[in-house]
């Protein structure tokens, strides 16, 4: 097996992204554990460049650095006086967290040795993903009920947030 | 005249007859193909990626002269000594005396977020000009993907959490609540762009740069005005331009969230906002003015590069004459015109283009010609823009004539 360039930045890739989620849980300061969590994102955004995801790639950045991430600084900046002592690692509930992390593990790691599409690395990448990825979420054949599912829940998600904060 | 279009056919390949040619020289040295096609390609993404530096080093001088002929001052003449006819080496100058300024660094600073920011914002900037089309044709574009304008937004919405970054690491509470207010702001006016962004992408048919361009033959400002000013309103706040300078309001805020930063650590930013402001123009001119199209495009390309500079340089003369002659909106005036105004807006606005535009695609069953399809589009967003400004009107005259009295009453009630 040769080496190419794209196996030297699947690697580069997957070291940041592991990198990252390693020093996420490890570092004491939060916003720290913010900022690489912003870095494991980018890696992922990466990783689907190399799987010729573009549109992935774009919602990845979009979505998890855009948003979410700004959210989760919002969230530990607005909560807690975290500016000066750095936090234990782990609170009480450590042992649930770890729990879950390892059932999580092993459904991933039995779902990967089931091998569902075998043949997923020799199938051809469309010409025209998104255009394909369009068609297919508003075809009723492909995934129109999920997405509509969705598209409802985040709109009641939106009028349930502006309920919330209104005044009274 | 054939000597003339000769050298345009020359010019127009130019920059496909350099690559080929560096490629040549590379694989003279005895390097493999790909590396030196690799070599190459790296070459072109240095030049792209340093075409908007060289270009807002003008700007800046370009801006500054303006400024002060508008505002009744001279201007740039003199650095102390001499800066060249006009001060056109003014910036030069200011960029020297930043670079060998004293590197202040704060006491309590976080430092690898600290330092790491300024980088990054400039890297966001930079990273934007990838996918903007100069010109016809697969050269004159650093990449023309599938998701072209979605790419650009993705990115500028990935780097809010660097003003985030420079803010909290200064360890200074103006500027943390400079980086709040900033990403209030940006996170909140890229709704409406992204929503102007996608009526485009429905009218067009495709996310692609180039594409977008191509179905530009009545360009998109004359067929979408009202699409047009939502998204460079929602622009104009993205890249803090005055009526939105909220950012950087020195009189609150000190100067928000790069406060701390000297030298040409605040070189960075300042750099990296004109850099956005550079590139929202190019982007503005390849969504809404055709891009590189215009008149004899098709027989000589390279003119297609100079079209494209002719219409950003007009936006960007636009930007400026806002900038320097508007003043500053009140942040909450600022969040209720996006939340209460521009983003209903531009969701309805959504709507009724991509209904309208579905609506021609039936009713001319062998496909509408452009100029009637764009008639019909400007005609629905003139009646939109008409029904929204007669609602706005009669609202603000109802809450006028409730104040009023309101204050009758209180004035009633002094008397008695």
């Amino acid at each position: 097996m040769t080496i190419t360039l794209s196996h030297v930045l699947f690697f580069l890739l997957g070291l940041m992204v592991l990198g990252g989620a390693v020093a996420v849980v490890t570092v004491r300061n939060l916003f720290h554990a913010a900022l690489w969590l912003m870095l494991v994102f980018f890696g992922m955004a990466g990783l689907y460049v190399l799987l010729e995801a573009p549109f992935f790639a774009a919602a990845q950045l979009f979505i998890y650095m855009g948003a979410i991430g700004i959210l989760i600084i919002f969230a530990i900046m607005l909560t807690r006086a975290f500016m000066r002592q750095p936090m234990p690692r782990a609170n009480e509930q450590w042992w649930l967290a770890a729990l879950l992390a390892t059932v999580l593990l092993g459904v991933l790691t039995f779902l990967i040795l089931q091998n569902i599409r075998p043949n997923i690395m020799a199938e051809a990448v469309p010409e025209n993903t998104i255009h394909v990825l369009g068609v297919t979420l508003v075809d009723p054949e492909g995934y129109a009920l999920p997405f509509e599912v969705a598209s409802v829940l985040l709109v009641i998600a939106l009028i349930g947030a502006v309920t919330i904060v209104r005044e009274r | 005249m054939d000597w003339l279009t000769r050298l345009l056919s020359f010019l127009s390949n130019a920059i496909v007859n350099i690559g080929a040619w560096l490629q040549g020289v590379l694989m003279g040295w005895g390097l493999p193909e790909p590396t030196a096609l690799l070599v190459v390609r790296a070459v072109g993404a240095l030049v792209v990626g340093f075409f908007p530096l060289i270009v807002v080093i003008f700007l800046i001088w370009a801006y500054r002269k303006i400024a002060a002929r508008i505002q009744g001052r001279l201007g740039p003449n003199s650095s102390g000594t001499w800066a060249g006819p006009w001060g056109i080496l003014q910036t030069f100058a200011d960029a020297i005396k930043m670079i060998v300024k004293e590197d202040i660094r704060p006491q309590g600073i976080d430092p690898i977020p600290y330092n790491l920011a300024p980088m990054l914002v400039v890297f966001a900037s930079v990273m934007l000009w990838a996918v903007i089309p100069f010109g016809p044709g697969g050269s004159l574009i650093g990449a023309d993907l599938n998701i072209g304008i979605f790419y650009i937004l993705a990115f500028s919405s990935a780097a809010l959490f660097i003003f985030l970054m420079a803010g909290w690491s200064s360890n200074n509470k103006y500027a943390t609540v400079g980086a709040f207010r900033s990403v209030a702001q940006l996170v909140g006016y890229e709704i409406p762009q992204l929503l102007a962004v996608l009526t485009v992408v429905a009218v067009a048919g495709t996310m692609k740069m180039q594409g977008i361009v191509g179905a530009q033959s009545v360009i998109f400002l004359v067929a979408m005005p009202l699409t047009a000013a939502i998204f460079y309103l929602a622009s104009l706040a993205e890249i803090n331009a005055r009526p939105f300078e909220l950012l950087e309001a020195e009189s609150e805020l000190v100067s928000g969230y790069f406060l701390e930063y000297s030298g040409m650590k605040f070189g960075m930013f300042y750099l990296a906002e004109f850099m956005n402001s550079v590139a929202v123009s190019a982007i503005f001119t390849t969504l809404f003015l055709g891009g590189w199209r215009g008149p004899w495009v098709d027989q000589a390309p390279i003119l297609g590069t100079i079209w494209f500079f002719i219409k950003m340089g007009l936006v960007i003369l636009v930007w400026m004459f806002i900038q320097i002659t508007l003043p500053r909106l009140r942040i909450d005036q600022m969040l209720s015109f996006n939340w209460k105004f521009l983003t209903p807006l531009a969701i309805i606005n959504l709507c009724v283009t991509v209904l309208v535009n579905k609506g021609i695609t039936e009713a001319f069953p062998g496909g509408a010609p452009a100029w009637a399809r764009a008639a019909i589009l400007l005609t629905s967003q003139v009646l939109l823009a008409l029904v929204v400004w007669g609602i706005s009107a009669l609202g603000g005259q109802r809450a006028r004539r409730r104040t009023w009295q309101a204050a009758q009453i209180s004035e009633l009630e002094v008397a008695a």
